[in-house]
């Protein structure tokens, strides 16, 4: 069985109660932390090797250390708790069930950034966390974990939730400080970044739930304690969210040293695919990701064992790799349609489009009808063609990394599923009633029958 | 005209109080969905202007922020609001099938509300719940793992309630 | 230590030019000026946080500075990147940028009505010039364009929405210029529109300015008298005493009458001193003016195909940083909007030219 770091305790009745949480050895991180220097906290993190787990990777300690410190300026840290990606819903489930793991981790990290109000930025969805997490801050605060003069140390802080109002970019980090700010979710045009200019204007670190609450068990055992679990730069413990066709759809926590295979077919995880039906595809890190067959998921293109880690599931790049992602890992059964899901993914990412750039505005609404067009048997093999130029002439030209996103999925469909594309077009009336079924290559394995 | 009772005043004050002095208009959206909550289920124009007043915000600055976010009902809307989630994860389990058969339940298309006033059908993007798919929302809560037996559970529900 | 500014060395398209530190590379082109300035349909060097948004003016920097040589690895918004000592850009010399600018253009174009030949802004339009520059022969869009509710903004000001490309410059008009706004960006997306919401009227003084700073003919001025083709009047620097702007404008003639009055221009198609309501609106008679002689219209407009005299070339550097190659003409914007056709010489047409004007050129052909 693997380590739980965060999870471990998910389970246990009432822990959602500060006096359950406190009992089970809750909160004793932040009196660790608050006897330290907050410049000590950030060397633990960067020694934990910890990424961001809120899509990009990036190293958290790293980005903490780039917070600038003017005189007289506050500093703000803000929790990104929009969780909007496809196929992704970790952050929610930390959320609901251990609450103050989070606002343990907030209060270590506002100590160690220097943010006295420090705003919890959920997606506007999730409207009845918002409940549980007010709730959680007023009980850490009836004792002293919040509010003037924490444990005597002299820092000050307070927790605000704040609803988003549902749009997607409002995850980026530009477009929530501006969201934040009561504006529109248009991302801004960097540089400045936000450990400059962030939130009015102040140096601002945004991180992800999952990211903060990790931050508890790094305090617990030392920066290089945790950097022993996993491997190479994936080190600690990832939340991922499994769904589509599988058995037992949730989420679970891994340490990164599990293989892709192990993942989705051993009964600790995901359980396998139901109704005896054979993997297709997986996007392994959320709907922006790479889509692979099910021969590139479980083996990389020089035929080693996939990993459900950073550097294994980008092994090939994205030729014959994906990404980490989000950790949202959606699951595609032989029955699947490659043209509809990817069809689907184009809608959302026009959907959820701010508009503020033209390559993205424009490019996601006409690859999103292009697809519709031969999802619906009326597309031509110029169709598939244009498709492709429109993603490349999208990707990396826009304001923020959604263009990119959107881009992506489509890329990889039209990369790894030619056949399948083709196949709606010659076949038109055929594949309105009919999957073309399991790609030729992703036979050859033979796995899982 | 609308106006908050005074107890939603004070939350109103509550939560211009979360944000620095001067950065009230952080407070928009928070005073938009209360504002929606309070107003009968949509924002109307006079809505939006009041929540404009009470920020010291030009009525534009809330009709654009209004009109960006997907909560927010810019248009009557049934007493019951079933916005059922059709992104690729939700879509992998049926969700194409929920739809049609509230469709058919109902009487109404995509976009549609009740001639009772009762029902309104939406579709939506990924809601974070893609594990439990299909699901819609309602309301402030969500509904996941639905059959055909639990949508008819859920529009007796809402039928009962008075 | 001294107050003077630095300066650094930046190489674009192979020309170097020494230039204050915090120029972005944009401006620092423009410097240089002719065919390796690139084209911006967002940016308004005197509106605040403009800029960022068209992409038009991406371009490739393969060189970072001289302390970090290292390329940037995505194209960048030339409007809104500063320049480095040593940096070392790509404009027209980079294949990638024309690639992906015929792609913006491409997109900008994808839901534009081409409507040029019953547009106000025809002749004057930065989006037909950049059509013309670097576009496409024709579009590969075969989708409905989008429509908008129509939607009125009063007495001075008319606005056709499906023209607009959302640069946001008449929104950080309204914002920078006026006591409060009233019209901005509505819904998000391929949704989104410049609107009021609630019919309102803008008139706010000043307010008319987003006519000369919107690219393309979204915004225009209802009180231009006869819907003239520009090109058939014949601007004049004029002034008169004005109490509340400079009184320095542009007015349009057709003999003694005064069709319309815009702002100054300058080489780039920006204004350059904002004029107010008044003078812009409700001065329509030459004897309300002091008019100091013909406007130099800058090549930056394709009214300069006509016949203004005076007209200083920039020098055209193109085949010179090129390679010895002739800029490539990829989209004919004529073809598609039947306007302008370059084949017709307007000075001589008498009267108002229009869409068959060019179709019986053309079949004379
Ligand atoms: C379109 C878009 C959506 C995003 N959505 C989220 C999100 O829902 N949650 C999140 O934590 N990060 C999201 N991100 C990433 C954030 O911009 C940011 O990198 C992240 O919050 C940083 O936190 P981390 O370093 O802890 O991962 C998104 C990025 C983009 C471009
Ligand atoms: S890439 Fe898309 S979401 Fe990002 S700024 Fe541009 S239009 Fe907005
Ligand atoms: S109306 Fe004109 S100035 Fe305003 S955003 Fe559109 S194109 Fe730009
Ligand atoms: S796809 Fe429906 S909740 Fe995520
Ligand atoms: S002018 Fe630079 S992006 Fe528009």
């Amino acid at each position: 069985m693997a380590k739980k770091l965060l999870l471990e305790k998910a389970h246990i009745e009432g822990i959602r109660h500060f006096d359950v949480y406190r009992k089970e050895g809750g909160y004793a991180a932040v009196e660790t932390a608050l006897k330290m220097d907050p410049a000590a906290i950030v060397e633990e993190v960067k020694k934990s090797g910890l990424r961001g787990r809120g899509g990009a990777g990036f190293a958290t300690g790293l980005k903490w250390s780039f917070l600038a410190k003017p005189e007289g300026v506050p500093r703000y840290l803000v929790c990104n708790a929009d969780e909007s990606e496809p196929g992704t819903f970790k952050d929610r489930y930390l959320m609901e069930f251990l609450p103050h793991l989070l606002i343990e981790g907030l209060i270590i990290s506002s100590f160690a950034l220097g943010s006295n109000r420090t705003y919890i930025y959920i997606r506007g969805e999730y409207a009845w966390i918002v409940g549980i997490l007010e709730q959680a801050i007023a009980e850490a605060k009836l004792h002293g974990f919040l509010g003037k003069n924490i444990l005597g140390s002299g820092f000050d802080c307070e927790i605000y939730v704040q609803r988003g109002a549902g749009a997607y970019i409002c995850g980026e980090e530009t477009a929530l400080i501006e969201s934040l700010e009561g504006k529109r979710g248009n991302p801004r045009i960097k540089p400045p970044f936000p450990a400059i200019k962030g939130l009015w204007d102040c140096p601002t670190v945004v991180n992800n739930v999952e990211t903060l609450a990790a931050v508890v068990p790094i305090i617990n055992m030392g920066g290089e304690e945790y950097a022993k679990i996993g491997v190479g730069r994936s080190t600690g413990t990832k939340l991922l969210s499994a769904c589509g066709n599988i058995n037992k759809p949730g989420v679970y926590e891994i340490d990164m040293t599990i293989s892709v295979e192990e993942f989705i077919y051993s009964d600790e995880y995901c359980g396998g695919i139901p109704n005896g039906k054979k993997l297709k595809a997986c996007i392994p890190g959320g709907s922006s990701v790479p889509i692979l067959p099910a021969n590139l998921l479980l083996k990389t293109a020089k035929g080693e064992t996939r990993y459900m880690n950073y550097e294994s599931l980008s092994d090939g790049g994205f030729a014959t790799g994906s990404m980490m992602g989000s950790g949202g890992f959606i699951v595609l059964d032989e029955d699947q349609c490659i043209v509809k899901h990817t069809y689907t993914l184009a809608r959302f990412y026009r959907h959820e489009s701010c508009g503020q750039c033209s390559p993205c505005r424009e490019g996601t609404g006409w690859m999103e009808k292009i697809l519709q067009k031969i999802d619906t048997g009326k597309g031509t093999i110029a169709d598939i063609d244009l498709l492709w130029d429109i993603q490349r002439k999208i990707e990396g030209n826009t304001i923020c990394p959604l263009g990119d996103a959107a881009a992506w999925p489509v890329a990889a469909a039209i990369r790894h599923f030619r056949d399948e594309f083709e196949w709606h077009v010659n076949n038109p009336t055929k594949c309105l009633t009919q999957n073309y079924g399991l790609a030729k290559y992703a036979d050859a394995l033979g796995l899982s029958a | 005209m609308v106006k908050f009772s005074d107890d939603k005043l004070k939350e109103v004050q509550s939560m211009i109080d979360r944000y620095p002095e001067g950065k009230q208009k952080s407070a928009l959206i928070p005073l938009l969905h209360l504002a929606q909550e309070e107003f009968g289920g949509w924002l109307k124009p006079d809505t939006m202007d009041y929540v404009a007043s009470l920020l010291t915000i030009d009525p534009i600055e809330a009709y654009e922020v209004a009109t960006f976010y997907s909560m927010f009902n810019l248009k009557p809307v049934g007493k019951h609001v079933f916005e059922v989630c059709h992104t690729g994860p939700c879509m992998l389990n049926g969700s194409d099938n929920i739809l049609d058969y509230i469709k058919s339940t109902l009487g109404i298309e995509v976009g549609q509300t009740t001639s009772d006033g009762m029902f309104t059908l939406k579709t939506v993007e990924c809601l974070g719940a893609c594990g439990y798919a299909p699901m819609m929302q309602m309301g402030m809560n969500y509904r996941e793992h639905l059959t055909k037996e639990r949508v008819d559970a859920i529009i007796d529900e809402c039928r009962n309630e008075k | 230590m001294s107050e003077e500014v630095k300066t650094v060395k930046v190489t674009i398209d192979n020309i170097t030019i020494d230039v204050p530190q915090g120029t972005s590379i944009l401006n620092a082109a423009r410097m240089i000026g002719g065919d390796v300035t690139p084209p911006a349909m967002c940016y308004y060097s005197k509106l605040k946080g403009s800029g960022g948004k068209c992409r038009t003016c991406l371009v490739e920097v393969s060189k970072g500075s001289e302390a970090d040589p290292r390329p940037m690895p995505k194209l960048v918004a030339s409007c809104r990147t500063g320049v480095m000592d040593g940096m070392e850009v790509k404009n027209i010399t980079s294949p990638r940028v024309t690639d992906a600018r015929n792609g913006v253009v491409e997109f900008l174009l994808l839901n534009h009505p081409l409507d040029c030949p019953v547009c106000d802004q025809a002749g004057e339009c930065h989006l037909q010039d950049l059509g013309y520059m670097h576009g496409k022969e024709a579009t590969r869009y075969e989708f409905k364009r989008r429509t908008f509710d129509k939607h009125e903004l009063g007495p001075y000001i008319q606005l056709h929405m499906t023209r607009c490309i959302l640069c946001y410059r008449c929104v950080y008009v309204a914002d920078q210029l006026t006591d409060s706004r009233v019209h901005g960006v509505l819904s998000r997306g391929d949704h989104s529109e410049i609107a009021t919401y609630i019919e309102k009227s803008l008139d706010n003084n000043f307010i008319g300015n987003v006519i000369d700073v919107c690219p393309v003919g979204a915004l225009t001025d209802k009180t231009f008298r006869f819907k003239n083709r520009v090109w058939f009047t014949k601007p004049q620097n004029a002034h008169r005493d004005c109490s509340c702007c400079s009184g320095k404008v542009t007015i349009w003639q057709r003999g003694e009458e005064v069709l319309r009055v815009t702002a100054r221009k300058d080489q780039w198609g920006e204004v350059e001193e904002w004029i107010c309501n008044e003078c812009r609106f409700e001065k329509k008679s030459a004897s309300d003016w002091v008019i100091e002689g013909p406007t130099h219209v800058s090549r930056h407009s394709v009214i300069s195909q006509g016949h203004y005299e005076n007209m200083k070339k920039p020098k055209e550097i193109f085949s010179a940083v090129h390679d010895g190659r002739s800029p490539k003409l990829l989209m004919d914007i004529h073809s598609v909007s039947e306007v302008n056709d370059p084949s017709v010489d307007l000075s001589k047409i008498n009267g108002s030219a229009s869409s068959d004007t060019f179709k019986l050129s053309r079949k004379k052909q």
